[in-house]
């Protein structure tokens, strides 16, 4: 994949208390309709760290995501986002944390009656304190780093499935968010998008070192994750040299019956012995 | 058909009232509060209001029209044809301007409200704009709320308008009535109790027409069938609703000023 320059900004305006997980999960159960989905897990989320979650159809992935940002509360535990406690926060409070994360929607979810510019924008323009010629020299950084600048004043409707989710990546980065969550972000893709949609979470996390959730079902792309760096100078993914580990810590977090059973890095889950864990990376 | 249980059924009516009132509560709130959808605010007075005055304007004329077709014969009876332009007058300002204007624009906007925040509902974008720092209340249902309630008492001054001229025709063309004998009639018979009543009433049907149809869209459950049985909702309960609190806004209008 040919790349244009990465964009050399990085007005990061980082939450205190810098060295604190950026999300913290503590014995959380949430059930829907009287089935138990997630039955006391907790795990955390160090910063500068991008953790990929796993787990089968059902298995409450996508739910674990949505409840890091308050938009489900929990039916037990608690929630730590930057720092602050979220499930016992109003809604009206949650906006401005929020506004410190970004997301990437399984089904992209862009707003369908603006066009890529108004979505990619969306954020900036609801600030209400950035001229228009800002807004769209940020618009255009963002549709570069994901290779998506022609299609600045197309509509949703008239992108492929692959170019809506890397729309939304624009959308998650504008802000220069301080926690990134992708839900799914190659899920329905053919394998060759599948690859570049990976290779701009690669680049995204290599270059502004953002932590991150990825929710995904494919074991491939984690271990793509791992296994690869981004090389700034020749604007593409590489393979790590054997035995070298990125800059940015990666690690797995397996969910099985509502349950955590397994939270670690590459070598914890090669070489565990669980076997529902050996047939999920076989 | 899956029965449900009493006990399930009045917890589930209890929570929706709650949540409709809710979100009305919060409408409300969202017209104080920072930041402000001006230019929201003026698409949706242009897409409730322009756009639904052709069917305003249709219903207004013809409803005066055969108003006082059908009350002329009984008057003419009695031998008091002079009082047709009194009966449409007051019949249109007091009454049928209002509740028709609001169910024809209830059927058009509550319907197109409720499947276009359906849609966006189980295509997750309100959950995109939620998690992208924007409330949804604020940014999509009080300029519907704000532009409906607004748009709706003009379309209603139009149609009660509309209405008398529709009645004027009928009277002079069919029944040879002098004009100036119908507006006389018509204009001199309505006094301040009819104005108000009949301009308080479309401000409560602005509103019960835009959370209605915001409350069931932003309900909406289950794909594309979810939203069109949420468009149906809409339409009906907003209908039904404007029909009860016409009853009841009649009625306290009615005690305050005294029976005409």
């Amino acid at each position: 994949m040919s790349s244009p320059p990465i964009p050399v900004e990085e007005p990061i305006s980082r939450t205190e208390g810098s060295q604190s997980p950026v999300i913290v999960f503590e014995d959380v159960s949430i059930a829907f309709q009287g089935k138990q989905v997630l039955d006391g897990i907790s795990f955390r989320l160090p910063r500068g760290e991008t953790k990929a979650i796993f787990g089968v159809a059902g298995s409450g992935k996508s739910t674990i995501l949505k409840m890091a940002i308050g938009l489900l509360k929990p039916d037990a535990g608690q929630i730590h986002l930057l720092g602050e406690e979220i499930t016992q926060k109003p809604e009206e409070e949650l906006f401005e944390l929020r506004s410190k994360v970004g997301i990437v929607f399984q089904e992209s979810a862009l707003f369908d009656s603006l066009t890529v510019r108004e979505n990619v924008a969306f954020r900036l323009m609801e600030k209400h304190d950035l001229s228009e010629e800002d807004i769209e020299a940020r618009v255009r950084e963002a549709l570069s780093f994901v290779e998506l600048e022609d299609t600045i004043d197309l509509y949703p409707s008239e992108l492929s499935g692959g170019m809506r989710r890397r729309v939304a990546i624009a959308r998650a980065i504008i802000t220069h968010p301080e926690v990134l969550l992708y839900d799914s972000p190659t899920g329905g893709l053919d394998p060759i998008t599948s690859t570049t949609i990976i290779e701009l979470i690669i680049k995204q996390r290599d270059v502004y070192k953002t932590s991150a959730l990825l929710v995904t079902h494919r074991l491939q792309d984690a271990f793509i994750m791992a296994t690869h760096y981004f090389d700034r100078k020749a604007n593409q993914m590489r393979p790590l040299p054997p035995g070298e580990h990125g800059e940015v810590p990666m690690s797995f977090l397996i969910l099985r019956d509502g349950k955590v059973i397994l939270d670690g890095d590459a070598a914890e889950l090669a070489h565990s012995k669980d076997e529902y864990i050996r047939e999920f990376i076989s | 058909m899956e029965l449900t249980s009493p006990t399930e059924f009045a917890r589930e009516t209890v929570q929706s009232v709650q949540e409709y009132s809710s979100l009305a509560a919060r409408a409300i709130a969202g017209l104080f509060r920072r930041p402000r959808y001006f230019a929201d605010i003026v698409y949706q007075a242009d897409l409730i209001g322009f756009g639904s005055l052709p069917i305003v304007v249709l219903t207004g004329l013809f409803t005066g029209a055969v108003l006082a077709l059908n009350s002329a014969h009984t008057l003419q009876r009695f031998g008091s044809l002079s009082l047709i332009g009194q009966l449409v007058s007051v019949g249109m300002v007091t009454e049928l301007g209002p509740v028709l204007t609001g169910l024809m624009v209830a059927g058009r906007n509550s319907s197109g409200m409720a499947s276009e925040l359906g849609s966006m509902v189980v295509t997750e974008q309100i959950d995109a704009m939620r998690a992208l720092g924007t409330d949804p209340l604020k940014k999509l249902v009080t300029p519907r709320v704000v532009s409906t309630v607004f748009m709706l008492f003009f379309l209603t001054i139009i149609s009660d308008l509309l209405g008398l001229i529709g009645g004027a025709i009928v009277s002079t063309v069919i029944f040879g009535m002098d004009l100036h004998q119908f507006w006389s009639s018509a204009w001199q018979s309505l006094v301040f109790q009819d104005v108000f009543t009949g301009l308080t009433k479309p401000l409560l049907f602005g509103f019960i027409i835009a959370t209605v149809g915001c409350y069931y869209g932003l309900s909406a459950r289950g794909g594309t069938q979810g939203v069109g049985r949420a468009t149906t909702q809409a339409v009906v309960a907003s209908s039904v609703f404007i029909l009860l609190v016409d009853f009841f806004a009649t009625k306290f209008l009615m005690a305050i000023f005294g029976y005409r």
